[in-house]
This record gives structure tokens, sequence and C-alpha cells, in this order.
């Protein structure tokens, strides 16, 4: 584990150990003295929790009517009709509650930025730094005492893949996924890196001289450099290679792009752009997931024919010359096209909405259990990490939430959220504030 | 005076209409099941479980819809930062002087926005667009009608009052700080402020002094349009909305209103209302706030979902605005989270009680509360048909209704309103 820990410092050479999932975080037997708000229960290692007569929504399944989900550890042990309780086991009553996994945020900067205006040191979204780009990697800013984490958790999100905001560059570095538990790295990793991040279209243009064709060419550019920096790293080493664009770190960091390892997330919005993207993809070869896709709706079959996933906010009904085309219809056209869907809040401070966003998603006519499937298990596909998250399965990690009605609706919330079998703290600081004022002395 | 950019707004045809069997959320009372609702000659003819309609009045069947007042949001946007959000259409803060008492919103609003239609579709009937927030002295509001019209003059409501836009903390002392002209801090706000009450106050006295010396026009003190504003609030004629997020600078304003005889009318933003609320009860002044924005800055930190429900609960006038073009097209998801909020919190809050935060309430703030926001004889038939329950994420508007004229209707496109932007702009098959 310390080892890792360094290896994330010295960012060089990281990204193969990076690319793979963390391993396990070892159990902490107590946790050490922090903000009362950021510290979840600690569950005994191998507790058994049996959460019965709820209706669970397994999302890998028909829904279960009266059904048993059963905790042991870190992972699910079973979920059925039939599951027989052990004895000793902590019992969770469900009957009249819906029961399903976790929901998983896919863009937010929740843990690398607390206050985003006015208040410095507590914002490491961004960088200025020009000679910074792909290797910008959200994992050594990530804190997990941020407020932010009890906030968002509180609402049955346990997973949130964060990523860098901006660098002055079209890359803007690595994002990774990391449990909403409040620990800290690593053991709040579930997998660092989970894809490269860039901006084309209007953002794109923005950081390349303001016009979309730079920003693809920057792009290209640096796709170019690493694939041939990939291949001749020695002669690179030894200064027998051309000159690249961007510096040695984010050249390696780039490594695991060019060779189609590691997914680049283009945020894009315009059909042209969404086209764009998907040339560039094809032409080096990349694992391509789109961010933001207001005009998705309009490229439906390229994207389905091509197997491309987005990753929309549903609530995106303005128009701007970025997208023209915002319909809050996008989820459940791209859906009924075929498109692999995810659903993200894009938001920080209220990633916490993100169920909002997927009833509003519903509202405009995508189908119940697509919108339950864009919050948890395609993103733990697009992610890469549905052998551990995304559905309610033995041998899953026990991300698993009690809703008291409807996970989508405004009126209803969370009564027990498990995050790799421990059930959370309800305590946040807005909870404190809150019961502090609960009465004016 | 006469005031050049008077309201020209005619209310649009309508008919004889009676909504029946619905449940309906009168915000001046408890829910009345199975009601029915007539609409007549653009205002409320009756509002009750049974209500007589002439033979000659359209009827909705609104069996399993709910009714509730038009939407009334007091902080508003849209038409001065109209989309698409491109500089050629920034035209919400003149952030050229911390005090610009002397613009007026109203001059700055591009009918052909086509967020208006947005909100529409979320069934805000009225909204008060304000000046930003960068200046201690934003300029003035309106409060319009949401119709289509070529012109803001077309849009302005009858009989509402101008408002005037005020700002707190960090907003002005950070965009003159970072010039390095005044303010720059806290007590460089109250300072600026106060130089300007002071003015403002002389500049009353000495046209009141003309006035009582028989008003000899060759005598008449200068035209100041920026004093005229200030002084109109001081003769109680222009409503003062405050931005303001922290609890002590909301105290501070109540103070330095009280030392130049004004009153605030509404805080905006009011984050921390909920630490005060009690204050804000005994000073009369509305709190228009967020159902869960939080920590986008330090001002912002100590958010709580709780706010609206507490200043509720104290007897408050408790509102929930938008400042925003998304979050006006769903004010009911806003106040639904805020009534959820509540009840956790275990306050005993009604959907009848919430439906207040986004109808009643905001017509106080506005001034219009005799004229619009509760479902009562003689009131403007500002009204909304939703497809269900409007704190259910799955509702929608589905008709509304603006001084009895059906605007928008979901199943009708051709009752849709689209500004002129849209035109052979959309995508086909775009239609929102």
């Amino acid at each position: 584990m310390k080892r890792l820990v360094a290896a994330f410092v010295g960012a060089g050479l990281s990204s193969a150990l990076l690319a793979q999932s963390a391993p396990p975080p070892a159990r902490r037997a107590a946790t050490p003295a922090g903000p009362a708000a950021a510290q979840a229960s600690v569950a005994v290692p191998d507790e058994t929790t049996a959460i019965v007569n709820g209706r669970v929504f397994t999302v890998s399944g028909p829904p279960l009517e009266r059904g048993t989900v059963l905790i042991r550890g870190r992972k699910i042990a079973a979920v059925g009709a039939n599951v027989a309780v052990p004895a000793g086991a902590k019992v969770v009553d469900a009957a009249g509650k819906i029961v399903t996994p976790g929901l998983i945020e896919s863009a937010t900067q929740i843990g690398i930025v607390e206050i985003p205006s006015g208040a410095e040191g507590t914002d490491d979204q961004s960088s200025t730094d020009k000679d910074l780009s792909a290797a910008f990697n959200v994992v050594d800013s990530f804190n997990g005492d941020s407020t932010v984490i009890p906030v968002t958790r509180v609402e049955g999100i346990t997973r949130a893949v964060v990523a860098p905001s901006s660098t002055g560059h079209v890359l803007l570095g690595q994002g990774a996924l990391f449990d909403l538990t409040g620990a800290q790295v690593p053991d709040s990793i579930v997998k660092a890196p989970v894809a490269m991040f860039a901006n084309l279209g209007e953002a794109g243009a923005a950081s390349a001289g303001g016009s979309r064709a730079s920003a693809m060419l920057r792009l290209r550019e640096a796709l170019q450099d690493a694939l041939d920096f990939s291949r001749n790293r020695i002669a690179w080493s030894n200064a027998q290679r051309r000159p690249y664009a961007r510096g040695r770190m984010d050249m390696e960091a780039l490594v695991p792009v060019v060779r189609g390892e590691l997914p680049i997330a283009i945020n894009a919005n315009r059909a042209s752009d969404l086209l764009a993207a998907m040339r560039l993809a094809d032409e080096f070869h990349l694992k391509l997931i789109l961010l933001g896709a207001i005009e998705g709706w309009r490229v439906t079959s390229e994207l389905a024919a091509k197997k491309i996933p987005v990753v929309v906010k549903p609530l995106t009904d303005i128009p701007s010359f970025d997208g023209l085309g915002a319909t809050l219809e996008n989820p459940a056209r791209l859906a009924r096209g075929g498109v692999t869907l995810v659903l993200s809040s894009f938001d920080t401070h209220n990633a916490r909405n993100l169920r909002q966003e997927a009833g509003n998603a519903i509202a405009y006519g995508l189908d119940r259990d697509a919108a339950l499937r864009a919050v948890t298990l395609e993103p733990a596909r697009v992610w890469g990490v549905a052998d551990r998250l995304g559905t309610l399965d033995a041998g899953k990690d026990a991300d698993v939430v009690v809703w008291s009605g409807d996970p989508f609706e405004l009126t209803t919330g969370p009564e027990h959220v498990f995050i790799a079998g421990r059930e959370m703290s309800k305590d946040t600081r807005q909870r404190q504030l809150f019961e502090k004022y609960r009465v004016i002395r | 005076m006469p005031n050049a950019y008077e309201s020209t707004y005619k209310p649009l045809p309508s008919r004889t209409t009676l909504i029946r069997n619905a449940t309906i959320l009168t915000a001046n009372g408890p829910v009345i099941e199975h009601g029915s609702i007539l609409l007549q000659n653009g205002k409320i003819g009756a509002v009750g479980q049974t209500v007589t309609a002439p033979a000659d009045a359209l009827v909705i069947e609104a069996s399993g819809k709910w009714i509730t007042p038009g939407v009334i949001d007091t902080h508003s946007h849209i038409g001065v930062y109209a989309a698409p959000g491109v500089e050629s259409l920034s035209d919400g803060n003149e952030a050229t002087s911390p005090n610009t008492a002397e613009v007026s919103a109203e001059h700055s609003i591009w009918p052909q926005d086509p967020q208006f239609g947005l909100a529409l579709a979320g069934g805000v009937t009225t909204m008060q667009i304000l000046p930003g927030s960068a200046n201690l002295f934003g300029g003035r509001g309106v409060t319009v009608k949401n119709v289509p019209s070529r012109t803001a003059e077309g849009m302005k409501f009858p009989g509402a009052p101008y408002s005037l836009k005020m700002a707190c903390g960090e907003n002005p002392k950070r965009v003159y700080g970072s010039r390095n002209t005044s303010p720059q801090t806290r007590m460089g706000n109250v300072a600026g402020y106060r130089r300007a009450w002071q003015a403002a106050a002389e500049y009353r006295d000495n046209l009141r002094r003309w006035k009582n010396a028989g008003s000899d026009p060759d005598k008449r003190p200068p035209r100041n349009l920026q004093l005229e504003t200030l002084a109109g609030v001081l003769d109680g004629e222009i409503l003062v909305h405050n931005h303001c997020y922290r609890a002590d600078e909301m105290v501070t304003m109540i103070n330095l209103a009280r030392e130049f005889g004004y009153k605030i009318t509404s805080f905006h933003h009011a984050v921390e209302a909920y630490k005060i609320r009690d204050l804000l009860v005994e000073s009369n002044i509305c709190a228009s706030m967020w159902a869960d924005w939080w920590g986008f800055k330090l001002e912002a930190y100590d958010g709580v979902r709780e706010n609206i429900a507490l200043v509720d609960q104290a007897k408050g006038c408790a509102i929930v605005h938008s400042d925003d073009a998304n979050g006006i097209q769903r004010l009911n998801q806003e106040a639904a989270k805020a009534l959820r909020a509540g009840l956790e919190a275990g306050f005993k809050i009604e959907r009848a009680d919430a439906v207040r935060w986004f109808t009643i309430n905001p017509a106080r703030a506005l001034a219009i509360d005799k004229l619009t926001g509760s479902l009562e004889a003689g009131k403007n038939a500002d009204v909304v048909i939703w497809t269900g329950d409007p704190f259910s994420v799955y509702s929608r508007a589905e008709r509304v209704f603006i001084d009895g004229a059906l605007i928008y209707d979901r199943t009708d496109p051709n009752r849709q309103p689209h500004r002129d932007f849209e035109t052979g702009l959309l995508p086909a098959g775009g239609a929102r």
C-alpha cells in the first residue's frame, strides 16, 4: 500500500500501476479522529446484515417483490426471495421499502473542490500550469474529508467518478472512481484512472486558440506523439526521437489511451462535434466515452453502431450555440436508439440531485428500468467496474440503499446506505448546522 | 412625471372555462379534492367543491390532475441573460460602477429569449426580472407576465411596482476590489450604501422643499436618475430586493434600512435565513431561497435543506426562487425537495402550505398579491393544470392560463409559444 501511494506522488511512471483497480483497502480497525460529519460508522469485519422484506431491484434481473439482500463483510453474500437469514445477523426490515444498488455519479469534482470561489486552498479541480495536461491526476488532490462527500452519500450515491475541470489544454487529465465512505487515498480508490478526460467543441476551442479545428489538432498532436513515444521509449530516452509537443509526464499518461487500454472521455455537445470525436476515435483506435452529448439524440444511429457510450445530464434544455438541439427527451431518445446511456448530474455540491435528474428523464420518456440502470449498472460497465459494482448480486461489493419509496421521487429518501458492507452515518455538516439552529436560543 | 416605459400589456383572448374534478391547491386554504374552478373574463369566477358555470363555458375534465395558481418567481434573469448565453446577450450586470441605481432591467430584456417559453412550460406565469448582483445597487427590477410579446413593455405586469436590486457580500467586493476600487471589503460595501442613501435623502428633501415652495419650474433641483430611484425607495414606491447570503450581513442591512428609513421587501438567496428567521419575521421581510444550493462560495457554505421549512415554521414569508433559467422551469420540484426536508425534520407541512412558497408568498414580495398568487374569486385567472401532484418528479404543467387565456398546452404544439430565436435554428424534432 505504501508503495502505491509513493507511485501516485511520483506521477511519472505511475500509469501502469494506476491502470489497475486498487486492491481492496485494508480494514481499518478504528477511524482516527476527524470532522464528525466525515466519519462513517465502522463495521466489524465480516459482520452480517440481512435486509429483508423489501422490494428489491437487483438491476441484473426482475425485481423481487419480497426479497432479502444478505451482506457479509464487504460483499453481497446472497440475494433472493428465499434467502435464509443466519443467526446473529443484523436485520434491517425493509417492508414497504425499495432496495437498489448504490447510485454512481459519473462526472463530478467531489473531493477535489470544497469551495470553488474566493476560498484559496480549497479548489484543486483546475490547473493553469501550461506544461501539464494529460498527466494531471485527481487522485493527487482527492480529500476524503470533504463535506461534500457525506452530503452526497446520504442521498444514496455511493461511488463517484471524479474528473478534472480544466488545464488550459484540450486534455484535462485523469479521472478516478472513488467510494464515498470518506476514506482517504488510497482506501477510497475504486479504480484509478478510469479515463483520460478531454474537451472538444466549444470548451475545447476555448483552450486551443479559439477554434474547434485547433482543438482537434492539439488532441491529434498529443495522441500522435504518445503513439510514437509508446513505441520508441528507449530511443526517446536516448534523445533519438523528434521532440514532442507535450512533456514526458503527459506522454506517459497517454500511453494506455493510445493502446486502447484506458478510455478517453471527451466532452462534446454539437452533433458535428460528436461525429468529429467518433472519427478521431476510429483514427486512433481509442476507447471513446462521450460526455455531455446535448445533441446526442441526433446521432443515435452512429453512436449505437459504434457502441459509443454517452454520459448525459437529463435536465438540459436551454439552447446554446454548442447545443441548439437541447431537449429533455435526449436520454429517452438515446435509449430508444440503442445507445449505452449513463446519467450524471455533472455537478459537485448538488451531485446529490442525480436521482432528480433520473426522475425527470423518466418524466420525458425514459423507461424506468433504463433510468435505474443508467445510474447503476451502465456506469459500472462504462467505467470498467461491473465485476464489483452496479447490481445486487452475490459476490459484488455491498453498495445497497434502502429507500423510503420510489428512489427517483422528490419526497422520498434513503433510510439506509451501505458502502462495501458498512452502513453509513446520516451525519453531515449540514445536519449539524440544522440541529444547532433547530431552536433559536 | 409619466413613465415613458409604461406597460402596454393586454390580456390575450380567453373564453369562459370550467375545470372540473381536479385536486386544487388554492394557496389560500386547505386542499380541495374533486374541485372545480371557473375562469371568466380573465378572472377567477369561483373555486370550490361545486361551481356553477354558464352553459357556453368550455369544460375541461381534469380528473386525476392537480391545479395550482400560476408559478411566480421573485428572482429571474431571463431576458437580461438570455439564451444562448453569449457575450452579445450578456445584459444583466452593468458592472462599471458599484452604484448603478439609474439602470433598469426592462431596458435589457430581450423578449425573444427562448427561456421565457421554457419557464412557461414549467407553469411560470409571473416573474421578477432583476439586474445581477455585481453592484451594491444593481438597478431597477421589473415584474413581467410570461406572455409572448414583441416588447418588454408588452410583458410588464400592470400595476406592479418597480424594485431596486441591492447586493451584499462577496460579489460587489470581488468585482470592485479586484480592480482596486471601492468596495473591497464588507465594510466598504456598507459605506457605499450609506453614502448613497444619504445623498438620496438629501435629494428627496430638496425636492420636497421645492414642492412645498410652490414647484416653480425654473427652480426645480436638477433631475438625477440614480437618486430618483433611491428616493423612490425612501418614499416607499420602489421595493428593495436584496441579494444577501449571510445572517450577520442581513442583520446589518436591516439596521441600515432602519438608519435611513426604508423597508426591505425580500432578501434573496438568504442561505442563512434559518439562523435569523425570528428577526426576519419581526421586520416583516420575505426570504427568497433555493431548496438546496450551497457551497459554491464561502457565503453559501452553511446552506441547509431545511432553510425554507424553518422560515415557514417561524411563520415567515418563505419563498422558493430560482435565480436560474433551469431552476425556474421546476420551482414545483424545488419546493418538493424543501418540503421533504421539512417533513424529515419532523415539521407538519401540508402540500397546501408548501404551494404558497411558489405562489402567494412571491406575489406578496412583488406587491401583486391582491391581483394574483392564489385561487380566489376575483383574482386574475393565472392557473396551472398539472398532470398530477406538482410535488412529484413525474408531474408536468399541462396547461397554463394567464388572465384566463390558455397560453400553453402541452398536448397542442400550436399552443406552445416559440421565440424568434428558435425559428429555423432548432433541429427538426428538437421540440422541447
